[in-house]
């Protein structure tokens, strides 16, 4: 416990870790992935709070600019047959696994070609083929499927993992505890991604828990965990490699918390700088001086892996694939009246 | 005990559950048994006898976690396997509600069908011998609530055998409901395994033309034994077991209440926006009040928690008596 506490220290402070990254044995091609991921994971976020705005999208949208890290690591090690579940803020999950956007954006539309056919929008979203195997809207909502996913995986022998992104909101829900003492008595391959942004909607975790750290929980109940900076994609990818490989050959499970920074508000696209406790204009600042894709950048340059006129390539490469898939979506079917009570039983 | 015709003679309730769960585990090797208490018949009877010899890595004792275990349920189906969960008593489920209501039963609307869960969760209920308020309910009216789930109540040998089968192969999520009180009765059957549980219809289990009883699970048990009493007085009762409270199908109901013109419903739960009131109501919209000879009415718990005192017990619980009383009313007897 007081090796989580020390390291609380360093990671809950938005002035330590702004610096160039280690690019360490990484070669090229994976550190270009990793920028393009993220840019990518960005530019649709940007693009779905735009539209937003302009009322074009109709559900919320809770959006994920400035924790793209996270996902863009564990989502570069997921194989096929692992199963990978969600919360409320989900698109750069889902995303780095390389869903099909024009897909992705008929079900932020809620229209007919949609991932869930028009009857999920951006809470509740599922692409198998890509090992996504849901996210909602209900904190915690996901975490006992995931953990029955794992035991589904363990009871058939498979040599596959179970991934619960949560927040860190989630680990107050009472199922989370279950979860985590099931999961380590039954030893289950299943790996909890906490990403960890210091709100619950709009209320600072010091308001809530006695403690900033939610790997404190993985201790007690004798779970292998990880703290780590969540705005440096490397460091993420090199821990949760050396952990799934682990689990895939052990059959255990395995926490991860890393400390990122949420850079909009809870839902849609301002920054909600007034309705929380502990979140000011100074602090996004400090903040977005960590930004994840810039540190990657900035690493990059320096090291003349690239320029900046590579780095403009990749933002106009991926922004025209999104105006393509959004007029897709945008020209994708609306659901009609009789779609009402479609689905509501999978056998009629 | 099996004779030349494939006929189950003597069969109880329970013993019916056990043996439907043993051809699961037979026929399916992705069947899998969780839940409190699992090897221990302090907590499900004879009804799981052995399955921790037989098949000791297919049933699962878990910690006292209700919420996590039925959610474990709901997520190992959506990855291959068809898990059977067990609540040994109904009330503690509701720890479950957000995985049961939120999840299991949304689950294939919201995905669009892109996924389906096919978990069958178990939920006994067990009462009387004054255990009180937080050990007695009959919670099935609050889930069949509930868009998505199919709620089964089986009131004999043979339909808990048979729709415990079908419960299990249904790829919607399932919640079998079954009860002590009936544990002991004993039917000779002829066990069907091909059953599609959407396909299930309210059953007559006792022809009649004076006035139809509708009921499920015990209560259709005890509407059951009134019919008989009631004939020795020639009040002819059609008695309907509903096997399936969700989603309902009212048109044998219908169809029955136009040949009697008389309705009263039995059921072991609240009033309130409950399953008698739905049965109720449906049949009215849907027939010419003028039909009727006497308004419809129905038995069901008075409006208050299960008495701790056995004393209250026997005024709580709805019994043959009960029913043969109300029904002699309809004909001024």
């Amino acid at each position: 416990m007081r090796l989580i506490n020390k390291k609380l220290k360093f990671l809950t402070n938005p002035a330590r870790y702004s610096d160039f990254l280690n690019l360490g044995k990484f070669k090229k091609d994976k550190l270009i992935y990793f920028l393009s991921m993220m840019i990518k994971i960005r530019l649709v976020e940007e693009h779905l709070a735009m539209n937003k705005k302009n009322n074009i999208i109709k559900s919320p949208v809770h959006l994920c600019n400035g924790q793209e890290a996270i996902a863009t690591a564990i989502g570069s090690l997921i194989k096929k047959g692992d199963t990978v579940f969600g919360n409320h803020r989900s698109h750069h999950h889902i995303i780095s696994l390389n869903t099909n956007l024009k897909y992705f954006f008929s079900e932020i539309l809620a229209k007919k070609n949609g991932l869930n056919k028009g009857n999920g929008a951006s809470m509740h979203l599922i692409d198998k083929s890509n090992s996504f195997y849901g996210s909602v809207p209900i904190v915690a909502g996901t975490i006992p499927l995931a953990t029955g996913a794992a035991f589904s995986l363990k009871y058939q022998k498979k040599k596959n993992i179970s991934i619960i992104y949560m927040g860190d909101g989630a680990s107050e829900e009472g199922v989370f505890h279950e979860s985590l003492n099931f999961a380590s008595y039954y030893k289950l391959p299943l790996l909890f991604v906490v990403e960890n942004n210091f709100y619950s909607s709009n209320l600072h975790i010091s308001q809530r828990q006695p403690s900033q750290s939610i790997s404190r929980f993985a201790l007690a109940n004798k779970i292998k965990f990880k703290m780590l900076d969540g705005n440096n994609v490397l460091e993420i990818y090199n821990h949760a490699q050396s952990l799934i490989n682990a689990m895939r050959k052990n059959y255990e499970p395995a926490l991860i918390e890393v400390f990122t920074y949420r850079q909009l508000g809870h839902v849609d696209w301002r920054e909600d700088l007034d309705v929380g406790v502990d979140r000011s204009k100074e602090k996004l600042i400090l903040w977005k001086k960590k930004d994840p894709i810039i540190r990657l950048l900035r690493s990059l340059i320096k090291n003349k892996f690239i320029n900046m006129n590579f780095y403009n390539d990749i933002k106009n490469k991926i922004n025209t694939i999104i105006n393509r898939d959004w007029k897709y979506a945008i020209k994708s079917p609306d659901l009609k009246e009789r779609d009402l009570t479609r689905f509501v039983y999978h056998e009629e | 005990m099996k004779n030349k015709n494939n006929l189950l003679v003597n069969i109880s309730y329970s013993e019916a559950i056990r043996k439907a769960l043993l051809y699961l585990f037979k026929k399916d090797k992705n069947f899998v048994i969780l839940g409190q208490g699992v090897t221990s018949p302090w907590y499900v009877g004879n009804t799981l006898k052995d399955f921790d010899k037989i098949y000791p890595n297919r049933i699962f004792d878990t910690p006292v976690s209700e919420s996590l275990v039925t959610g474990a349920g709901v997520g190992a189906s959506l990855v291959g396997l068809r898990p059977f969960i067990i609540h040994p008593r109904m009330d503690f489920m509701l720890y479950a509600a957000d995985t049961i209501i939120n999840q299991a039963a949304k689950w294939s609307y919201i995905t669009g069908g892109a996924s389906c869960v096919p978990v069958t969760i178990r939920a006994i209920i067990n009462r009387g011998g004054s255990q009180g308020a937080q050990h007695s309910q009959s919670l099935h009216s609050l889930f069949a609530h509930i868009p998505g789930l199919r709620i089964v109540m089986p009131s004999n040998s043979k339909d808990a055998h048979d729709l415990l089968i079908a419960s299990v192969k249904s790829n919607d999520p399932v919640i079998f409901i079954d009860d002590r009180w009936l544990y002991e009765n004993k039917q000779k059957f002829k066990p069907d395994y091909k059953i599609n549980l959407a396909k299930v219809n309210p059953k007559i289990i006792k022809k009649g033309k004076h006035i139809t009883i509708v009921a499920s699970s015990y209560s259709a048990h005890l509407s059951l034994e009134a019919g008989i009493k009631l004939s020795k007085i020639n009040i002819s009762a059609e008695i309907i077991d509903l096997r399936v409270i969700n989603p309902l199908k009212v048109d044998l109901i219908i169809k029955s209440v136009k040949k009697t013109k008389r309705l009263l419903v039995v059921d072991g739960s609240w009033e309130n926006c409950g399953l008698s009131s739905q049965i109720i109501s449906s049949v009215c919209q849907k027939i010419n009040l003028n039909i009727l000879k006497c308004n419809p009415t129905r038995i069901t718990l008075p409006n208050s928690p299960a008495p701790s005192s056995h004393i209250l017990e026997n005024f709580y619980y709805p019994n043959v008596d009960l029913i043969v009383k109300k029904a002699k009313k309809y004909f001024n007897k």
